[in-house]
């Protein structure tokens, strides 16, 4: 039990009439890679938003060791910054670490991805699956123990969908964890370590 | 039904009826007031006034029904000569650019150019060498102005121009100028109403009242010359003169000298030649280059200062107006819609001699605040719609990462916002460039203000025209091609 950094206890949720969570619980260990697999509307990426405090829910208990990281579907990279300095701000401004060591931090990230060559280029710049590379480095750049990621192999072709594949597991040899919401049962299967299925707001 | 029977006794009376139907326009300024022009406060329809009651008489003379065109007083001479009337009558000052290039009445009326200052101050402010370093107002355009800018140069003084004749002796009486300089009709008037100044006796300069015409009335001018020598003669103009409590001693003198004969000049005791009236048109330009260019720095110090502020306080009604709880909302919607919905001319006048009773503001401050102010009311609704247009995924991505909401405006939707905002904000500092010529109503002298004199002195806004709306391009342009340059870099492609 020790090993678990994420724990979600009966989540419930509704927008107006519309329930879109109803009792969703789930645990994830370090190391572990959790594909939430689901029709759309199931209510994957809401249990994503609620994780990262993006959505407020009605009841039940959400459990994290730290902050998460979150990478969107659209990564949503600050348009005005350049790749590196899209991950140097939160570990300067919501940690105070110094611009140097915080620069440092992320050369290696990006060197890491493979995307060190695009360090100073504006989002615009960047093709989809760097700029997901980006955004990765930029949600871990201040080390959460869990990393949130919703539909990520969405924009990807079947290359760079094994690659980011490889990537992930990566990170789970580092012993990051790993929540991934995905309609995507190749990968799922392929990289995850745990496949929940969720249907009308629950976990099957 | 009047209309019909007034024509029908015109008709049975067998007066000429052409002429008679043929109205005597003329042009004049009601709000210069009595003595000259003004609307009777017991009938406000009907128009009263020395220049009314002698313009009575010269429609009667030419047989024609008087008919009142109200103009402001400084676009009397230009309106004149473009044909919407045909006589300017209001207090109308004989001046040699006036003279060259306009058809002028013989004068009708002498003023002296007089120096009002603070009872307290009766003893050593006499004459204009010593008001060294003052501050003296007048009303732009006039004679008593020129003096001023040659007491400038001459005795160090300050000239401060006013478009009303009410404001410097209030300001006299508020301590924001040290004396006024106009002539005895209008200082007499106001000495009546207004408290705690003195009039000095020696008179500064000599001048004259005039009729205005466009150059090809002469024919007409010589008409109207034939009847106020008339009324010189027979008496009613000095029957006019006493009934407005302005006769004199020295009206007398001025009608002797016009029925023999003899020329009177435009201004005695104020060498005009230095004017630019009797200089070509490029010389005049030549030399009143230094002190348009001078009026420019005004204009883009306070533009830029109004612009600095208005940003500031922008910035801040709409950081209240997206991120702010229901009063304060409701309250920043108020004074923005305040601001937008009245005339920034009123603001102006309110924040200068409205609020002068409690806060004396100079008038540079005052028009400084003014502008800003209003403008801030314009550029909060920019970033408030810059701030709303920020996509919410940016400011999710910014939370995400454990950013406060304060850090999440400062660095990431303020700068996004800017850039958004910025092209609005190019044709807003434009437009304020040219909205700060409102400010020459608080005695601020700037580019338009000083182009005006410059017109008025030389008698055509040709050449002063052209080369006001050369300088406000040559400021207006660069800021466009800054804003250009930032909008490129930002949208660099790679």
């Amino acid at each position: 039990m020790e090993s678990r950094v994420l724990a979600v206890a009966d989540l419930h949720l509704r927008r107006g009439a519309r329930v879109i969570l109803s009792g969703v619980s789930l645990d994830v260990a370090r190391g572990e890679f959790v594909a939430v697999m689901g029709p759309s509307g199931s209510g994957k990426t809401t249990v994503l938003r609620a994780i990262a405090g993006l959505e407020r829910a009605d009841r039940g208990r959400i459990d994290v060791n730290g902050r998460v990281g979150m990478v969107f579907q659209f990564h949503h990279l600050f348009e005005h910054l350049t790749a590196i300095e899209n991950i140097c701000l939160a570990p300067m401004y919501a940690h105070g670490v110094s611009r140097d060591r915080a620069a440092a931090h992320a050369r290696e990230l990006l060197a890491a991805f493979g995307v060190d060559h695009r360090a100073h280029a504006l989002p615009r710049q960047l093709s989809g699956g760097e700029a997901q590379r980006v955004a990765i480095a930029r949600a871990l750049a201040v080390d959460p123990p869990v990393l949130l990621m919703d539909e990520p192999t969405a924009s990807l072709d079947p290359a760079r969908r094994s690659e980011l594949g490889e990537l992930l597991q990566g990170l789970t040899r580092r012993n990051t964890a790993l929540l991934v919401a995905t309609h995507d049962e190749d990968f799922a299967r392929g990289y995850a370590t745990r496949v929940l299925r969720m249907e009308d707001g629950q976990v099957r | 039904m009047f209309f019909v029977f007034s024509c029908v006794s015109c008709l049975a009376a067998g007066a000429p009826a052409a002429s008679a139907q043929t109205p005597f326009r003329w042009a004049g300024d009601p709000e210069g007031g009595a003595p000259f022009v003004e609307a009777d406060p017991s009938h406000p329809d009907t128009l009263v006034g020395f220049d009314v009651e002698i313009t009575d008489v010269m429609a009667k003379s030419l047989g024609r029904r008087p008919e009142f065109v109200n103009i402001s007083f400084y676009s009397i001479d230009q309106s004149i000569a473009r044909g919407d009337a045909e006589i300017g009558m209001s207090g109308i000052e004989d001046t040699p650019a006036r003279r060259s290039t306009l058809a002028v009445t013989v004068p009708y009326y002498e003023f002296r150019e007089v120096l009002s200052v603070r009872d307290a101050d009766a003893a050593r402010f006499r004459s204009l060498a010593d008001l060294r370093g003052k501050a003296v107002a007048t009303l732009a355009g006039t004679i008593a102005y020129e003096i001023l800018l040659r007491g400038e140069r001459d005795y160090g003084l300050r000239a401060v121009s006013y478009e009303d004749d009410v404001h410097p002796y209030s300001d006299l009486a508020l301590g924001r100028v040290d004396a006024v300089l106009l002539d005895n009709v209008l200082a007499e008037r106001r000495h009546r109403t207004i408290r705690g100044f003195t009039i000095q006796p020696q008179s500064i300069a000599i001048g004259h009242y005039v009729g205005v015409l466009a150059p090809q009335n002469a024919p007409l001018r010589d008409a109207i010359n034939e009847t106020l020598r008339g009324a010189m003669r027979d008496g009613t103009l000095e029957r006019i003169f006493r009934k407005w409590q302005v006769w004199n001693e020295d009206q007398p003198k001025l009608y002797a000298e016009l029925l023999a004969g003899k020329p009177v000049e435009p201004v005695i005791g104020f060498d005009t030649s230095g004017g630019v009236a009797n200089a070509s048109k490029w010389d005049a330009a030549r030399r009143y280059m230094p002190s348009l260019l001078r009026a420019s720095i005004v204009t883009i110090i306070l533009s830029c200062l109004s612009m600095g502020l208005a940003i500031a306080i922008g910035v801040a009604i709409a950081t209240g107006r997206v991120y702010g709880g229901r009063p304060v909302r409701l309250l920043l919607l108020g004074y923005v819609e305040l601001m937008r919905g009245t005339p920034i001319l009123l603001q102006l006048f309110v924040i200068y001699y409205g609020l002068a009773a409690a806060v004396r503001l100079p008038a540079f401050a005052a028009a400084l605040l003014g502008l800003a102010l209003n403008y801030a009311a314009y550029e909060s609704e920019i970033y408030r719609s810059a701030l709303e247009a920020v996509p919410a995924g940016q400011l999710e991505a910014a939370r995400t990462l454990g950013l406060s909401e304060r850090q999440v405006l400062r660095l990431i939707r303020g700068p996004q916002a800017f850039r958004l905002a910025l092209a609005p904000m190019t044709n807003d500092f434009v437009a304020l460039l040219k909205d700060s010529s409102l400010v020459s109503v608080l005695t601020v002298l700037e580019l338009t203000k000083q182009t005006q004199i410059f017109a008025t002195n030389l008698g055509s806004w040709v050449i002063p025209g052209a080369l006001c709306a050369g300088l406000y391009l040559a400021m207006s342009l660069p800021v466009a091609a800054l804003a250009r340059r930032l909008e490129r870099q930002w949208k660099a492609a790679s």
